[in-house]
């Protein structure tokens, strides 16, 4: 039998650092998760370095005339689309938690109603950083280098992680408006595609159709693999990645990207998840 | 506002597209005590529930808990109430039962050693320090029960809704979450109990609340709505089938006033009671008699027989194996 009433429980009182407290112990949880299944993590690890060997030896002669000078072109482009294809898991994992009654628990304690969707975000971090190093390790292996700083290459992390983050509300709010984990996989692939594919990350976009290559140029993902490519591959590049010096670069149009899915589908999925009965 | 008062609804209504949960649903939960509403399946008992969890929104009407509106304020709500739910366990089975507390603890802004007493703490508790480490998917359903009744009770709220808690589990089991229950109101807390069964509500319940089709059609004290919906009926079966004769009698000098034999079974022999003694009785005077017995026992009204004696229909047949035994 526990003391009778013990009330004076030390606690931390409430305050404007709540919402970042409570994501991170929620980040926490889907960190204890990633470590007991780590087959759960073939999307970023086996995944990857498959994508990288095939699109090197089949693609590279073809595209880029041969496979080493092809590396520079692929290891970003990869990044970029495994960025975006790791965050359907977001979706799914959401939905599968929507469905187990723990958000029910989590939507009746006093906690901000952005800290769920935060914390699996946050959580995905790990999963993001993991595939960045496998990217590079493999690329590595094949040829390919950081031709810049060790601080641009720390920046180029970040961004892809910051862009991680912000492209994954957008995945998190399918997991809460479609009905079943098959639909959301649907969903965000048939978005993710041409969104992938219709961008630079594997070809450059002058061969493509004038009305395409458009696309593919305002492409968010076409934007972070430009920068990944400035912050990596290109010494030469300025302040903000352009070539010609400008503050206006393929960085400072992923972050305005990024500020965009935030904006856009962040007070969505929010509503979304309120509304949930 | 009453401060006496821990929770209070008035007239709640909630539709959902086109069936109508709740039609205008109120009842009060005094202070320190435990308020059992009892309703068959569809009922709109988890449709209240949820509305004072602050999980719903009702249609209209209005909710108050430990003062505090639920539309309005469900932050503060939030932070005096634990939920403990039915169909859903509210609890993270990939996690261990230690890491489910924990976690809830920190995010009721336990620093984290006091979130790590408190899960031991409630771990020994409800009995589950050997199951502690060990995912909350290899648990069984009284264990899954257990633990989501302990992260309910991590904050130490003021309030605890407990939404049919021994629904599914096997007689003995059930009996444990009644002691549990017992003990969480010995503290203090004042407790809102669903349940489809009238000896729940009986044995946890200070005042009674009957809901059907998302009415209230009755509200009293245990003693009352059993005194409104009839008796209960003592049972007993000789071992012997020549001895029927001396059992008859023997019931006849307990049963209610002019009340008859009746012969649920061959060989087996009922009649209404109105002294909750009268048990005790019959054990004493069958063994004056030397009358051995296979089975004797105290039997309450079924919900069924609730239902039909408050509306004079028959509830769905999803209630209506909730005939309880009182076994002597």
């Amino acid at each position: 039998m526990t003391s009778t009433a013990t009330h004076e429980v030390s606690t931390i009182p409430h305050g404007p650092l709540d919402v970042v407290r409570h994501s991170w112990v929620l980040a926490k949880r889907s960190l204890i998760k990633t470590w007991r299944t780590p087959e759960g993590l073939i999307d970023v690890t086996l995944s990857p370095i498959m994508f990288t060997l095939l699109f090197t030896y089949i693609f590279g002669g073809a595209i880029a005339g041969s496979t080493s000078d092809y590396l520079p072109l692929l290891v970003t482009g990869l990044i970029g689309q495994n960025i975006a294809f790791a965050s359907v898991g977001i979706g799914i994992q959401l939905k599968a938690d929507m469905e187990k009654g723990i958000f029910d628990r989590f939507r009746a304690l006093p906690i901000s109603r952005i800290a769920p969707l935060f914390g699996a975000a946050l959580g995905d971090v790990v999963r993001g950083l993991l595939l960045i190093a496998v990217m590079l390790g493999t690329g590595y292996a094949l040829g390919y280098r950081i031709e810049t700083d060790p601080v641009k290459f720390v920046a180029g992390c970040a961004l892809a992680i910051l862009f991680a983050m912000c492209l994954a509300w957008a995945p998190m709010l399918v997991g809460l408006i479609a009905r079943t984990e098959r639909a959301v996989q649907g969903i965000v692939f048939m978005t993710l595609f041409p969104l992938t594919f219709a961008s630079n990350a594997f070809v450059p976009t002058e061969s493509m159709p004038g009305w395409l290559a458009a696309f593919a140029n305002a492409n968010p993902l076409s934007h972070l693999v430009l920068a990944l490519r400035a912050l990596w591959n290109d010494p030469a590049a300025g302040p903000v990645m352009s070539n010609n010096g400008d503050w206006v670069g393929p960085v400072t149009w992923t972050l305005v990207w990024c500020g965009i899915f935030v904006v856009v589908f962040a007070p969505l999925a929010i509503r979304a998840y309120n509304r949930r009965a | 506002m009453s401060t006496d008062i821990a929770v209070e609804a008035d007239g709640l209504v909630k539709s959902f597209k086109d069936t109508k949960a709740l039609k205008g649903v109120s009842f009060q939960v005094p202070r320190g005590k435990v308020l059992g509403v009892l309703g068959p399946n569809g009922a709109g008992k988890t449709t209240a529930v949820r509305i004072l969890a602050t999980l719903l929104r009702p249609d209209a009407g209005r909710a108050t808990v430990a003062g505090f509106d639920v539309a309005t304020q469900p932050r503060e709500v939030r932070k005096r109430v634990g939920l403990t739910g039915q169909q859903y366990a509210s609890i993270d089975e990939e996690l261990t039962g230690r890491e489910n507390l924990r976690m809830i603890g920190e995010l009721l802004n336990m620093r984290s050693a006091t979130a790590k007493a408190r899960a031991a703490e409630l771990l020994e508790w409800f009995d589950l320090t050997d199951a502690a480490d060990r995912n909350a998917k290899t648990y069984s359903g009284g264990m899954r029960r257990r633990l989501d009744l302990a992260a309910s009770l991590t904050g130490h709220p003021e309030i605890v809704f407990l939404d049919e808690p021994t629904t599914g589990l096997d007689p003995a089991k059930r009996e444990d979450m009644w002691d549990v229950v017992r003990d969480i109101v010995g503290r203090g807390t004042s407790v809102l109990l669903t349940t489809q069964y009238l000896e729940e509500a009986d044995a946890l319940a200070d005042d009674i609340v009957v809901i059907n089709h998302g009415e209230v059609i009755a509200h009293d004290t245990s003693e009352n709505l059993k005194r409104v919906v009839g008796s209960q009926t003592l049972r007993v079966r000789p071992a012997d089938a020549a001895r029927g004769g001396d059992v008859k009698e023997i019931l006849l000098g307990l049963g209610a006033d002019g009340a008859t034999i009746g012969e649920p079974r061959p060989g087996e022999f009922a009649i209404p009671v109105t002294d909750d003694a009268a048990l005790g009785h019959a054990v004493a005077r069958l063994a004056q008699a030397h009358i051995e017995v296979t089975e004797l026992s105290l039997l309450l009204p079924s919900l069924d027989e609730v239902f039909f004696t408050l509306t004079g229909e028959r509830s769905k047949p999803a209630a209506a194996e909730a005939s309880e035994e009182a076994s002597a």
